[in-house]
């Protein structure tokens, strides 16, 4: 395979398989939290990579809301030049690794991808990974260069964000490249927002998170934890201290609950709280850490995004003998990235199609001990396209279970939008940004990411994060 | 960025402690009612403590706790000069006071450690020009906590221990009802300590038609809103002790509900302290 040149696998390109990731086995990996995908070696890499087409026009790019020049990376890479794979990556997007593990691809870059309408799409996504983790690991060995070339920084230009997570991350990024100081402010003791303490480290390790921070912090991105927006900083505070722009990237906010019966009862979380004690916590090294997590022998996750499927795939890592994930809709409908539904089943985690919940009860400790579930079916389409789930009358069954999971979305987190009433929001709570720049209705404050959109992807939140870096640099330095 | 321990002072040896702290950015802002979230060690858990006082021209806030749980035994095992490595805020909402004058009498009642937090309400109600009353009570004399602190400027101090060592004798609910009985000026109630204290209190002070706040303990992940670990129903309505409150209408509370979640880690939180316990033992004897 290597021996052919790249040109010659052009041709043939449709008809070379898509080159499998090869993965820890699903009997070994829910008794650890390492990570699950093991990511491709050199000749896979280079393999998946000579698939490509080249496209002149490529439709991937366009498919990527960071607009990462994918076959300038690709063809890089199937040259095995993986440094300059890496700058041509950097050069749009600041979370490669990250990125190459998370996004849904599927309906992005290789959803776009030409190859896919015969066959199947290139690998994008884990030829990302594989070269940003490559890149990574020579900077870990002092081998490569500074990832991004060296601007002298702009005296006097000081701009902050909010929030560490994906938007803010990647705001700071662009603009730290082009010699602005940037400083990150965030409320939780650490970096990384969603990435430390949403998604799991079997997804995304916090080894690949902790060296994308490092990346940042040697472009002199100052990152300071515990530091809450809104409360021991305030847009107001800011400006008084002389930075020129603020972006808000405060992320997530409150979880939603079901708002039935017995919801608060001992033994029913929101996946927030599951998670962010796991991830964040460190509970499943409880008692070596001191967070604690819940324990669960009979586990039902309620939602059908990747926050449902990373909860659900958490229980199975903490011992619980059964997990059901519980979807009003059915699997067809479900709207985590295919990846994590599969790995999910694979790892044993049950669905149960068509059903929602009614009421949880205590048994005698007080603990929860089993929810009512009503049997649905799927009526006309709605506005979004999907058939709208309803009930079949007088059909409802139990489903015993100790721990309960809700994973149905957030909605926004008031301590900044309440100490800043300047700001315009939507119906729905979330702040209204221009959508050109990511400007408020506050001159020189930007917003992106999930208190923009409400619970929504990384690469999106990264999209957001760029789009408002792109017009604060052109203010600030009167450039693109 | 560490916080920095200024002060500590053993106000109930190997129980309880007052801690002064440099936090500049949170004493700038802090207002009565506000909470902090600490974490005190690298491997160690955030939980919320509400602030006792503030200095903001000296740029401090005072924190007391009961040592309870392993974060509380580590942060004890601490001193002036150390740094506690995680700390922010200020948290929740602030209490809500209405400067009405002298007329307006609020009791602020305070039981075990929450005197503490009891103590920057009534100061807020003392500085917004208010009629303050405090209403302290423990087991006996040497388990009063901020009796002092709360003389040098509430208009009164009513003071209840159990073996009647100081004050009345009775719990801390006994004066307020005497209170209540003769004096009609009462506007307001403040209650912070234990569920069941404020629980009787919210009970007694029903009977009585008068407005009252009580200042929640409920368990926190993150304190920002973010997990729901804190909720609490209000009113028939699920609300978050961390963004909504930490105070809320103790009429409306459901505090049977309150007092069963907070159990809901017991079992752990046992585990943890005795594991530390035990591991702290081995050390001595290898020492």
């Amino acid at each position: 395979m290597t021996d052919q040149t790249p040109r010659e696998n052009t041709a043939h390109g449709a008809k070379i398989p898509r080159t499998d990731m090869p993965c820890q086995p699903a009997a070994e990996r829910i008794a650890n939290f390492r990570e699950v995908a093991l990511g491709y070696t050199p000749d896979m890499a280079r393999a998946e990579a000579s698939r490509c087409l080249q496209c002149k026009r490529p439709l991937c790019r366009t498919g990527c809301p960071v607009e990462v020049r994918i076959p300038e990376f690709i063809e890089q890479t199937a040259q095995g030049n993986l440094a300059e794979a890496y700058q041509i990556l950097r050069s749009t997007n600041s979370l490669p690794a990250v990125c190459g593990r998370v996004c849904p691809q599927e309906k992005q870059c290789e959803g776009a991808c030409i190859l896919g309408r015969k066959g199947e799409p290139v690998a994008i996504g884990r030829l990302e990974r594989y070269v940003a983790d490559a890149a990574l690991a020579a900077s870990r060995q002092g081998q490569a260069s500074s990832p991004v070339r060296c601007v002298p920084a702009h005296a006097g230009l000081k701009v902050a964000c909010l929030g560490s997570g994906p938007a803010s991350l990647t705001c700071a990024g662009y603009l730290a490249g082009l010699g602005v100081r940037v400083t990150v402010f965030e409320g939780l003791h650490e970096p990384g927002g969603v990435l430390v303490y949403g998604i799991p480290a079997f997804r995304l390790p916090k080894d690949v998170v902790r060296q994308e921070l490092d990346s940042l912090r040697a472009m002199d991105v100052d990152i300071r934890t515990n530091w809450v927006g809104g409360r021991t900083v305030t847009i107001d505070s800011l400006f008084a201290e002389g930075y020129q722009a603020v972006f808000v990237g405060v992320g997530a906010g409150l979880p939603v609950f079901l708002n039935i019966p017995g919801e608060n009862i001992i033994g029913v979380f929101s996946a927030n709280e599951y998670l962010t004690r796991a991830n964040l916590g460190r509970a499943y090294e409880f008692p070596a850490y001191d967070t604690p997590t819940y324990p669960g022998r009979h586990v039902t996750v309620f939602g059908a995004g990747n926050v449902a499927m990373d909860a659900a795939r958490t229980a199975m890592r903490l011992g619980a003998e059964s997990v059901h994930i519980v979807y009003r809709r059915t699997r067809a409908e479900m709207p985590a990235r295919q990846e994590e539904i599969e790995h999910a089943l694979e790892e044993g985690v049950q669905l149960v199609e068509l059903a929602a919940p009614l009421r949880f009860t205590a048994g005698d400790s007080k603990r929860l001990a089993a929810v009512d579930l009503q049997r649905m079916e799927l009526g006309e389409p709605d506005a979004s396209g999907r058939r709208s789930p309803r009930p079949i009358p007088g059909a409802t069954f139990t489903q015993p279970t100790d721990l309960a999971i809700v994973a149905l979305g957030t909605r926004p987190n008031p301590l900044l939008l309440d100490a800043t009433p300047q700001l315009t929001l939507n119906k729905k709570g979330y702040i209204v940004v221009d959508e050109a720049t990511g400007e408020t209705s506050i001159p020189n404050v930007f917003a992106g990411g999930d208190i923009v959109t409400g619970a929504a992807t990384v690469i999106l939140a990264m999209g957001a994060g760029r789009r408002a870096a792109r017009e604060i640099a052109r203010r600030l330095l009167g450039e693109e | 960025m560490p916080t920095a321990i200024l002060q500590k002072e053993k106000l109930i040896p190997g129980r309880t402690s007052k801690l002064v702290l440099d936090a500049p950015h949170i004493a700038a802002t802090a207002r009565p009612g506000h909470f902090v979230m600490l974490r005190v060690s690298e491997h160690g858990e955030r939980f919320p403590l509400t602030i006792a006082d503030t200095d903001a021209e000296r740029g401090t806030i005072t924190i007391v706790y009961l040592v309870m749980g392993k974060s509380t035994t580590l942060l004890e095992e601490m001193g002036v000069g150390d740094s506690i490595p995680d700390l922010c805020g200020p948290l929740g909402r602030a209490t809500h006071i209405e400067p009405v004058g002298k007329s307006h009498k609020v009791i602020c009642v305070g039981g075990g450690t929450g005197v503490a937090a009891m103590h920057h309400i009534a100061k807020g109600h003392h500085r917004a020009g208010n009629y303050v009353i405090a209403c302290i009570g423990a087991r006996n004399k040497d388990l009063l906590l901020f009796h002092d602190e709360l003389a040098a400027f509430c208009d009164e101090v009513l003071v209840s221990t159990d073996d009647g060592s100081f004050g009345m004798k009775g719990i801390v609910t006994d004066p307020l009802k005497d209170r209540l009985e003769k004096d009609k000026e009462i506007a307001e109630v403040v209650a912070v300590g234990p569920v069941p204290m404020m629980q009787a209190v919210a009970r007694l002070t029903a009977g009585f038609h008068i407005k009252t706040t009580v200042s929640l303990n409920s368990l926190m992940v993150d304190g920002m809103g973010m997990c729901g670990a804190c909720r609490v129903t209000v009113g028939g309505e699920t609300r978050f002790t961390c963004v909504d409150g930490p105070e809320f209408d103790g009429h409306q509370v459901d505090f049977d509900e309150l007092r069963s979640r907070l159990s809901a880690f017991n079992a752990q939180e046992k585990l943890s302290l005795d594991e530390y316990r035990e591991h702290r033992c081995h050390c001595h004897n290898q020492a």
